[in-house]
């Protein structure tokens, strides 16, 4: 385990018996937990492992390509998913981040907290713990799986946005409050052009990223490729599962491609 | 006609950097504010149109006592005092002609500014503006992509769109090379003449001051240490404004300066044409 | 005396092309109203899980620590059981592959190798990688304790190669050449450079793994996730809130002190 030396550095004897401390605790923490997770494990499944690996390695290969004719509705519908939700999430974060962000939220003292507890509650729930709760309350299909994409997102979006706006630069903002302008003015012409750039690098990363989440709400009934895999492993059609990954990870490589090249005409 | 009275301002962290300050500026004179670094000159020119709000004291501009105004009135206010800045303040990602038009902002509504159509006597002075500093052929060019003494001029246009009563300018040529000063402080000093603007003009080397300016106050720690035409300030006037060991610095780095161009000259008239 | 124009427009800024730019924005305002137009919205479905979202939105408000608490508890220990040894095994494991990653210590056949290594681990989910080890190891928080290792590799492997490969070559050069062997350059010239980067990093991913450890229990790999996914499926809201509360909290608390921890020890 963690074999790397602690004294990488020279410290003073008092912080370095602190560090080697902190090691120790480490150490033991790691042995504690490593017996618990022990008491829960069934070995014997664990052992029989590779013998299950070779058996659904066999049975996934080859893919079933006859099967990709039906996979291109729920393509498009996991496409829609992230692509709508990201835009829902960013109408619901730009507010949140102009309302975080300490030099421009209206009333900081009542707001502010409001603001950073939407961002840390969306940022600290995954989208498919979000699609679970919205498939339970809205039925399944896409728009659970839109809103749970788009309330995921407020939390990124909203965080990196109001970073962004917090470090504008102040000068601009004066030079525009000093002609007289109001104050949505000053937003309109000393802030969003600072901060323009950086909201569409982040929108389109976040985009990016929707596009591997989208792909696996299915397995919570959220519609998309993702329900198609959940009723291949459902019904234990290996083959299909294969073609279902293969068009998943041609996806995510094709909208990654996409998204770096857009960041980088931006910047 | 601008008059200050008794102005006074104590930061947060309990600096004073203004005690008791009372002067007037009467129409068409351009008045050079100098004084070392921390003497206050900043803070006054941002109290003027409260950037900064002072502590107490009264700034009267045309007859309006600008102390104590609301949001709404404060803006309408703040139209009638262009402000020039250090490092020119520009928005960066906005195009020459949107930094200009941004000196119109308080008299155009919302809408008309965030969809950027202007009335077109607005656009009509903002080129007319454009023209007078020189930069007719940039109007569409980003701001970032113009010079030092480029923005600067940028810089003026826009506070001239706002056709104000008083310019406020804040150190205007610290950021460039002194001969795009000079050119930057001519350009500054025709304009103010030509209308008759009053302007207080915060500036950082004095015989730039005493060169254009027709009046010159002198700020020593937050108060009024000096008060005269730019001949009256001679070596005791500059003396006790910076004191004795600053200014000696000073003018023997002004003289250093001198002595190496001198010396380059020399180098350079040497050396086969 | 010259006259000025009146008019001005603000020149486009991306797309200088009047026909593409038209194009484009007709382009999206299509693709708009197809996407909309495919989702099949049930609007009985909807009206009725607007009640049950107000019972969910009451559990939130009020939630139910109590009536599970052994549930709980004992996903939660799954989850920081789960979160922690993966994080130290798999930053145990990314260290030697983060070296062979780096273009300028390692031969090019070792890098070829941990390359693909790190591709496959980045490319293949949590979940999806969850779903396997189930499938092969059996539920519980060793298949899930495996994933995150698994996800743990790729992610700072990559980036401990990125600085390796960015470190003061200067430094580097300097112990080359006093003739010190391979692992001599690694201890001397590498590690005191990335060390406290990795530390940084080590909790920073400590951090991300506790968050997946929430999600990968939903596919049976032990957790806080799965003791939620139960919550969920038998209605119970008010105990599902309180899970999701104590997610926040415990996210929250994880992230402020992975960033104490980051710069103390900085
Ligand atoms: N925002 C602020 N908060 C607290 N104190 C400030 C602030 N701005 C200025 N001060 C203090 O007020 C005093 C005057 O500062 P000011 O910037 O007006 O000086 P200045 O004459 O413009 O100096 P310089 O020539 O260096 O620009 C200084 O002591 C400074 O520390
Ligand atoms: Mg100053």
């Amino acid at each position: 385990m963690s074999d790397f030396p602690a004294s990488w550095q020279f410290r003073s004897p008092k912080a370095r018996l602190a560090l080697w401390f902190g090691w120790l605790c480490l150490v033991a923490l790691f042995v504690w937990c490593w017996q618990v997770m022990n008491e829960r494990t069934i070995w014997m499944f664990v052992q029989d492992a590779p013998k299950q690996a070779a058996d659904i390695g066999g049975r996934m290969w080859p893919p079933r390509w006859s099967y990709l004719g039906e996979l291109m509705v729920p393509l498009w519908d996991t496409l829609n998913m992230a692509t709508l939700g990201t835009l829902l999430g960013v109408i619901l974060a730009v507010p949140v981040a102009f309302m975080a962000a300490r030099n421009t939220s209206p009333f900081p003292l009542i707001l502010r907290p409001i603001a950073l507890f939407i961002i840390v509650a969306s940022r600290s729930i995954n989208s498919l713990i979000w699609a679970l709760l919205l498939v339970a309350i809205l039925g399944p299909g896409l728009l659970a799986g839109i809103i749970a994409i788009g309330l995921r997102s407020i939390g990124f979006i909203g965080k990196l946005l109001y970073e962004g706006i917090e470090e504008t630069d102040i000068r601009q903002v004066e030079a525009i409050t000093a002609t007289g302008a109001s104050q949505a003015q000053v937003l309109n012409y000393a802030i969003v052009p600072q901060i323009l750039p950086a909201f569409w690098g982040i929108t389109v990363f976040r985009w990016d990223i929707n596009i591997r989440e989208s792909a696996i709400l299915g397995l919570v009934g959220a519609g998309g490729l993702g329900l198609k895999l959940q009723n291949s492993l459902n019904t234990l059609a290996w083959p299909q599962v294969t073609l279902i990954l293969l068009v998943i990870l041609a996806t995510v490589v094709l909208s990654e491609w996409v998204s770096a090249k857009v960041r980088a005409a931006i910047i | 006609m601008l008059e200050l009275q008794g102005l006074t301002k104590t930061y947060k962290t309990g600096d004073t950097a203004l005690s008791d300050v009372s002067f007037s500026v009467p129409k068409g004179q351009i008045v050079g504010l100098i004084g070392p670094s921390g003497a206050g000159k900043s803070t006054l020119i941002r109290c003027i149109n409260r950037l900064v709000e002072p502590t107490s004291g009264r700034i009267v501009l045309g007859g309006r006592d600008l102390t104590g105004l609301g949001v709404r009135d404060l803006r309408a206010q703040r139209r009638r005092i262009g402000m020039i800045f250090q490092e020119y303040a520009l928005v960066e990602r906005l195009s020459v002609m949107e930094n200009v038009l941004s000196g119109r902002l308080g008299y155009v509504g919302f809408w008309a500014s965030f969809t950027r159509r202007f009335p077109p006597a607005d656009i009509q002075r903002a080129y007319r503006l454009l023209d007078r500093v020189g930069l007719m052929t940039h109007a569409d060019k980003r701001a970032d992509a113009l010079s030092g003494g480029q923005r600067q001029r940028v810089g003026i246009a826009r506070a001239l769109a706002q056709e104000p009563e008083l310019l406020l300018v804040d150190e205007p040529t610290a950021s460039l090379d002194p001969k795009t000063s000079r050119q930057i402080m001519r350009l500054l000093v025709e304009i103010c003449t030509e209308s008759g603007l009053p302007a207080i003009v915060n500036i950082h080397d004095v015989p730039l001051a005493q060169q254009f300016m027709q009046r010159i106050i002198g700020l020593r720690a937050g108060q009024v240490v000096f008060d005269g035409t730019p001949a009256q300030l001679t070596e005791s006037a500059l003396t006790e404004i910076y004191g004795s060991e600053d200014w000696t610095a000073m003018r023997k780095g002004h003289e250093d300066d001198k002595d190496a161009e001198a010396d380059a000259l020399r180098r350079l008239s040497v050396l086969p044409a | 005396m010259t006259t000025y124009p009146t008019t001005w427009r603000r020149p486009p800024q991306i797309f200088t092309h009047r026909g593409w730019r038209i194009g484009l924005q007709l382009a999206a305002l299509i693709y708009l109203v197809f996407a909309i137009g495919t989702l099949e919205v049930s609007w009985a479905r909807i009206a009725e899980g607007g009640e049950r979202g107000m019972r969910f939105l009451m559990g939130f408000l009020s939630p139910d620590f109590s009536s599970r608490w052994r549930d709980i508890s004992q996903g939660l220990i799954e989850s920081l059981t789960m979160t922690l040894t993966s994080t130290v095994v798999g930053v145990a494991i990314s260290i030697p592959i983060g070296i062979g990653a780096a273009r300028n210590v390692a031969p090019a056949w070792i890098y070829a190798i941990c390359r693909s290594i790190i591709a496959i681990s980045r490319a293949l989910q949590e979940i999806i990688v969850a779903i396997f080890f189930v499938a092969m190891f059996g539920f519980g928080p060793f298949a899930g304790f495996l994933t995150l290792s698994f996800a743990t590799i790729g992610f700072i492997s990559k980036l401990l190669a990125e600085d390796i490969e960015d470190i003061d070559e200067a430094q580097a050069e300097a112990i080359r050449a006093t003739g010190a062997s391979w692992a001599q350059l690694i201890n001397y010239a590498i590690q005191p450079q990335v060390m406290p980067r990795l530390i940084g990093l080590s909790l920073y991913r400590l951090d991300i793994n506790f968050r997946e450890s929430a999600v990968i229990g939903i596919v049976g790999a032990g957790g806080i996730g799965a003791t939620l996914n139960t919550a969920i499926d038998r209605y119970e809201y008010d105990s599902a809130g309180a899970i999701l509360l104590m997610i926040i909290a415990l996210v929250m608390v994880a992230e402020y002190s992975s960033s104490y921890l980051r710069k103390f020890l900085q």
